[in-house]
């Protein structure tokens, strides 16, 4: 295998790893809009560092190992319509990504918050948090840019 | 993947979709069910969350990327090259471990209703690891194809 096989198999890798990371916050997403106690919702914590880190490198991995294959390959170039298009909806992805993190933290928080000041039963206000319309359309979009990047890069459009 | 885009006939194109897709799908239900009982600390509500996300992301997941598989092969007819070997191993020994997973993990959720269990999903963890594993070998073998 040559360096550029080693990069593309990298570039693959980190896509699996932010689909993964993306797979696993649609399954949160999914279990804490029935999630009404502070502890329960406290203990998906380790579980969404995990996810957190994971869509980190896999979204890293992916634009750097992607820019430099476009560099290698001489038939491809970074200025190329669908290599734009990819990194334009990549960093669509990014934001959107952000945003869901920042809805759902505002659960996590309050959980905290409950937990601390000796309130550890159902609240009507963490569910209302954990069920954030917000926080699921950011993640719906992400979903989204993320699937047409797939799209992109497996039709490449213009190439 | 891009090289296959390459050379491939554009309707072909649907066919690595639902194959990549369905890959994409199991590793990460197999990779939120690994993270979910390995994070669970006993927590019954997140070892069901574990084992569900295998039975109902991953399995799923599975029989696309399957289909996909097995269909590109018969339109490209490339033969069986070191890559598609790799990605053949996976696949059939990932599909036998997956099952005994699902079934060890359905045993450990039905006893969790007794307070017992655990120790069944602790084995559908490791074997989740495993599987894990195997999907980031075929990956990088079906990518980087090596021979």
């Amino acid at each position: 295998m040559s360096l550029d096989d080693w990069i593309l198999a990298l570039h693959v890798l980190s896509a699996f790893a932010y689909v993964g990371g993306l797979v696993l916050f649609w399954v949160l997403v999914v279990a804490v809009r029935r999630t009404d106690l502070p502890e329960a919702t406290i203990r998906m914590e380790p579980v969404v560092k995990v996810g957190n880190v994971t869509v980190g490198v896999g979204a890293v991995g992916t634009i750097l190992f992607g820019i430099w294959l476009a560099i290698a390959f001489d038939r491809y170039q970074v200025w190329d319509g669908w290599v734009i298009a990819a990194i334009v909806l990549w960093a669509i992805s990014l934001g959107t990504g952000q945003r869901t993190g920042a809805a759902y933290m505002k659960g996590m928080t309050r959980a905290q918050e409950l937990q601390t000041s000796g309130q550890p039963g159902p609240s009507a206000e963490l569910l209302a948090l954990n069920r954030t319309s917000n926080g699921l359309l950011m993640h719906f979009l992400t979903t989204v840019a993320v699937a047409l990047i797939l799209l992109d890069m497996i039709w490449k459009p213009g190439a | 993947m891009s090289v296959l885009a390459e050379i491939r006939p554009d309707e072909w194109n649907y066919v690595l979709l639902l194959h990549i897709g369905g890959a994409m799908i199991l590793f990460g239900g197999t990779f939120t069910a690994a993270s979910a009982l390995a994070f669970a600390r006993g927590d019954a509500r997140i070892l069901r969350l574990g084992y569900w996300s295998l039975l109902t992301v991953a399995l799923p997941g599975y029989v696309l990327m399957r289909i996909g598989a097995e269909r590109i092969l018969t339109k490209e007819g490339i033969g069986e090259p070191d890559w598609i070997g790799v990605g053949y191993l996976v696949a059939d020994l990932s599909a036998l471990l997956l099952l005994i997973a699902l079934i060890v993990g359905g045993i450990g959720v039905y006893r969790l209703r007794s307070g017992k269990g655990t120790v069944f999903l602790q084995a559908t963890m490791a074997i989740s690891l495993v599987l894990l594993v195997g999907y980031t070998a075929a990956i990088w073998a079906m990518s980087g194809k090596p021979g």
